[in-house]
């Protein structure tokens, strides 16, 4: 048995551009701290061992598992969520892309998935069909067999060289 | 499936994070990454009553990459050394470290500490004969402060059993080091996994040399999934000094297959591991081979 003391950690996140002041227990993982100390259940909970993916959010701009992350080591970066993606405008292009393209079913793991293909078209924006694979590998869907997820990353990246 | 209280500590610079780690002794536990110690932690599988993050260790990023080899510190994101490419047989396995999410937080030395027979990073240091920087914390001659004392651990010593390293409590792996590959050689990852990302089932990197005739004249491969500790197997006397296109593959495949020594489990069962491993060592040593020839 732990005899940890588990004393509370008062920390500061950029949470799709706001500074949000918590005050959390050194083992709070940043997935709860997002769903249950700043109210962002828009981040899913799947596996929590780094399986399936849908607790997927940009830290400083890179896709990582929230799931597989203290709050505390967050403390002082930016964290943009599925709430944080779309623009002034409306949805970003990946969002509409998935949602024309039948991306998703009962989407639980859509929010993920968003995060993870909005960061790889920012590092890749034409990939191929290989690269999307790749790029998606670490986000598990029951519901679509894919093949509609795959259309939407390629159609995402259209959108969004057709509006830079 | 959520961690078990701990006493977190973020240690801004080494000597105190030395500091609180030989006072955790072994009930400390390190946290770079957490690309594994997370998951342990949330299964109850881990349960250390002080955790030290050193995430805030900024010195530690760093990768260092000179005419004898690359040096990569401890907060280096398997990502972040992809990116950089020092050293071609690390690129070749950090593609096959789990998934690109996954490794845009785990970090190489992480993986290494870690010690899972099945992980890639850990053979190939073991192919390649390089060594585990680790550092404690030193009490001071009367009247001086702490220093630290750092010492380096060769592959074959550092890995000592499944999830088992060198390293001792109180101590933290600041650094790995790859040694760089001689002029003519090539390298090579070959896997078989039940899924994309997957641990695999087996594997093998290769380090083939030729002389300038092209032919063979050293060649050593790392076996992974095939024992407790990375299997290194050197089969230069098996390639019999030949150009690859004439090697008696059976002789190589068989070299290997004889010190490998794998467990079966629901995934495979011993005898296809053992057979598996013969064809990937046969497989990256010519790919290797092909790659040196350039």
């Amino acid at each position: 048995m732990s005899t940890g003391t588990d004393s509370s950690h008062e920390i500061t996140l950029g949470v799709n551009g706001t500074a949000r002041r918590v005050r959390v227990p050194g083992r709070r993982l940043l997935s709860d701290c997002l769903r249950h100390d700043l109210g962002l259940t828009g981040t899913h909970v799947g596996c929590e061992h780094g399986v399936c993916g849908c607790c997927t959010v940009l830290l400083d701009g890179r896709p990582v598992r929230s799931c597989l992350m203290l709050a505390v080591t967050a403390d002082g970066h930016e964290i943009t969520t599925v709430e944080g993606l779309a623009g002034p405008d409306g949805m970003s292009p990946v969002q509409r892309a998935f949602g024309e393209s039948h991306a998703l079913q009962c989407g639980f793991c859509t929010p993920g998935f968003l995060c993870t293909v909005t960061a790889l078209l920012e590092e890749n924006p034409a990939p191929t069909d290989e690269e999307v694979l790749e790029g998606i590998s670490g986000n598990l869907c029951r519901c679509t067999g894919y093949q509609n997820i795959v259309k939407a990353v390629h159609r995402a990246a259209e959108l969004r060289a057709e509006e830079s | 499936m959520k961690p078990p209280p701990f006493e977190y500590h973020a240690p801004r610079d080494l000597g105190e994070a030395l500091e609180i780690l030989a006072g955790a002794g072994p009930r400390g536990k390190v946290l770079a990454g957490g690309q594994s110690l997370i998951p342990m932690l949330n299964m109850r599988i881990a349960a250390p009553d002080h955790l030290v993050d050193i995430n805030r260790l900024g010195a530690l990023s760093s990768i260092d990459a000179g005419p004898g080899g690359v040096t990569v510190g401890a907060l280096a994101r398997h990502a972040e050394v992809e990116r950089a490419a020092p050293h071609p047989l690390m690129v070749q396995a950090l593609r096959l470290v789990a998934h690109p999410v996954i490794r845009n937080r785990g970090t190489v030395v992480g993986s290494l500490v870690h010690a899972d027979p099945a992980a890639e990073l850990p053979a190939v240091l073991a192919v390649l004969d390089g060594s585990v920087r680790l550092a404690r914390r030193a009490p001071g001659a009367s009247g001086l402060p702490d220093g630290v004392v750092t010492r380096d651990v060769p592959a074959g010593a550092f890995f000592t059993g499944p999830m088992e390293s060198a390293a001792e409590p109180g101590e933290l792996a600041v650094s790995a080091f790859f040694p760089a590959l001689p002029p003519r050689t090539g390298t090579a990852f070959r896997e078989i996994a039940r899924r994309h990302g997957d641990y695999a089932l087996a594997g093998v990197c290769a380090v083939v040399t030729l002389d300038e005739d092209l032919h063979i004249s050293a060649a050593r491969v790392g076996c992974v999934g095939v024992g407790p500790v990375p299997v290194v197997v050197d089969v230069t006397e098996a390639c019999e000094r030949r150009p690859a296109a004439t090697v008696p593959w059976q002789r190589v495949a068989g070299a290997v297959r004889e010190r490998a020594e794998p467990d079966g489990d629901v995934h495979a069962s011993a005898a296809y591991r053992l057979h598996l491993i013969g064809v990937l060592a046969e497989q990256a040593v010519k790919d290797a081979a092909r790659e040196a020839a350039g």
